[in-house]
């Protein structure tokens, strides 16, 4: 999903399960297992290896994005359809994009919780 | 890699056939830049899960494919909805208007887009959504998928909402993971020869070697050595606690599924990478994962049919009743689909639960939110799937046990372990 990606970084240590794991309503991780559970996603650059299980994510992640509580970008290390399919078929529905964009695991660390990050269309996937 | 495109498939994608065949393609399309697949197979039917109202953009989304034309290239399938037609009381109305009439709006869109009315998890309990050997299909209910794959030989990888019946429309995935032999070829072989004869005898078995497997098998494909027999709902039990418990979308039973008359069957004559020797103590302790109530609480409800009933186990539960009643405290449900419904009133088994106090609920399940009416305190199930999606969705004590205990406890009206 290309587009311009500029916010600030939340660094998730390990993959989410939109559905069941995070609350498009609040925008909130509610995975109790999930060592981020209580951050919220709103308007974050989300860096994290990328998402996990269900079915359900692809459109719990595009409910998030229709309500405004979901990430505003996502990085991730590992290509993950059912994000891009939410991430799609918002951009589609709402014109709301949700850039991702794809890193290796040195990139990743690299970023930082809390900083601002910025990447041009050029070099987003 | 990138798929060449046929005609049509860029047909779909300048939009001359409308904005829903267009991000259909897209979307399908995406899936195979991501998944690095070199062309497309065909598919000759899907069970999807974009019916299922999950917010308003589940809405939104359907209405869009109904105004932009979407069109069906395969048998579909639905799977189970928010909501019952025939129990609408089970989630109220008045309770849940939005969640409620958009579950209801979204069943009517997918039926006016030409989908089958199944609203089961369990689709293979039926002629029409039972694939034959080797079909390759698109699933993406977790234990369904798991079930075409491993129980029927058909060939699904698991598709996410929104791709699920993208694919459906242009008729085609990419050739990749569990659609190819090599993505089916065992790496980890579950070795039971070493359980006791009352833990292979226990009904709750399948359910716990299910789960033992999910959470153990870390996206490989397992392959389970040494169990003697497994009735087909006992393989369902397998697969529905297998995908809940570590999203497994395939696995083998040595001699008794059907890509694994041998373990060398299995593995392809490959040495496994991984060997797991499963013993009491391993399943004992998954067992404790699945009950999360102490036994303090009283029991308030029964919630089975996780996946939906087939008859044999109505049968099962009309036997354990014994003529029986369910006791006036405990809301008791199984769920299931139409078409086992139709079958248990032709056989007299429907009007022998109901007058013992058991609620027969279509088209939906009980583990999700809102909550089902009467779903209100400790709660017990056999579904280690049910158990283990429910103590998180539903803020609700949980116990784990067999058919048998569930039936009891629901007459005597408290917990019997």
């Amino acid at each position: 999903m290309a587009g311009s990606i500029d916010g600030q970084v939340l660094r998730l240590d390990e993959p989410l399960s939109f559905w069941g794991g995070f609350d498009a309503t609040s925008g909130a991780v509610i995975d109790r297992a999930h060592p981020q559970v209580g951050e919220t996603l709103a308007g974050k650059v989300v860096a994290m290896p990328g998402s996990k299980g269900s079915s359900g994510t692809p459109g719990v992640l595009g409910e998030s994005i229709r309500r405004g509580t979901g990430p505003a970008a996502m990085v991730v290390t590992k290509a993950d359809i059912n994000l891009v399919a939410g991430s799609l078929t918002a951009a589609t529905l709402y014109d709301r994009p949700c850039p991702i964009l794809l890193v290796d695991t040195a990139q990743l660390e690299s970023l930082i919780d809390g900083e601002t990050v910025i990447a041009r269309p050029e070099e987003t996937s | 890699m990138t798929v060449v495109l046929e005609e049509q498939e860029q047909r779909w994608l300048s939009g001359a056939d409308g904005k829903a065949m267009q991000l259909a393609m897209r979307l399908v399309q995406a899936a195979a830049e991501v998944s690095g697949a070199e062309r497309f197979v065909p598919i000759e039917m899907a069970h999807i899960n974009s019916c299922h109202y999950s917010g308003s953009m589940s809405l939104d989304f359907a209405e869009f494919l109904l105004a932009e034309g979407a069109t069906l290239a395969v048998p579909t399938h639905t799977n189970a909805s928010l909501i019952s037609c025939t129990s609408p009381d089970v989630r109220p109305q008045a309770a849940s208007p939005v969640e409620v009439d958009g579950a209801r709006r979204v069943m009517e869109i997918y039926e006016e887009l030409g989908c089958s009315s199944m609203w089961t998890c369990a689709p293979y309990l039926q002629p029409e959504g039972r694939p034959t050997f080797g079909q390759q299909i698109v699933g993406s209910e977790s234990n369904a998928v798991g079930f075409f794959n491993s129980v029927l030989g058909a060939r699904t990888n698991k598709y996410g909402d929104l791709l699920d019946v993208s694919a459906a429309m242009v008729g085609r995935v990419p050739e990749v993971g569990l659609h190819t032999d090599e993505g089916r070829r065992a790496t980890h072989v579950f070795d039971v020869s070493g359980l006791s004869a009352g833990v292979i005898a226990d009904p709750n078995l399948p359910h716990l070697l299910g789960a033992l497997l999910g959470r153990e098998v870390q996206g490989r494909v397992g392959v389970i050595d040494g169990l003697e027999s497994a009735s087909e709902d006992a393989l369902k039990a397998i697969a529905a606690g297998a995908a809940a418990a570590g999203g497994v979308d395939m696995f083998h039973v040595v001699g008794i599924t059907p890509e694994a008359s041998s373990l060398d069957a299995a593995t392809h004559g490959i040495e496994p990478t991984h060997r797991t020797p499963v013993t009491d103590e391993d399943l004992d302790r998954v067992a404790e994962l699945l009950t999360s109530a102490d036994g303090d609480e009283p029991l308030r409800a029964v919630c089975l049919g996780t996946p939906h009933f087939s008859v044999a186990e109505f049968e099962a539960t009309v036997s354990r009743l014994d003529g029986r009643r369910v006791h006036p405290s405990i809301t008791m449900l199984i769920t299931t689909s139409r078409a086992v419904a139709t079958e248990l009133d032709l056989r007299g088994l429907a009007a022998a639960l109901t007058d013992a106090g058991v609620r027969i609920v279509l088209d939906t399940c009980t583990y999700y939110t809102p909550r089902p009416s009467g779903v209100d305190g400790l709660t017990m199930t056999n579904s280690a799937k049910w158990a283990y999606y429910a103590q998180g969705i539903l803020d609700v004590p949980v116990a784990f046990a067999s058919l048998e205990q569930c039936v009891d406890s629901a007459v005597a009206g408290r917990w019997i372990r």
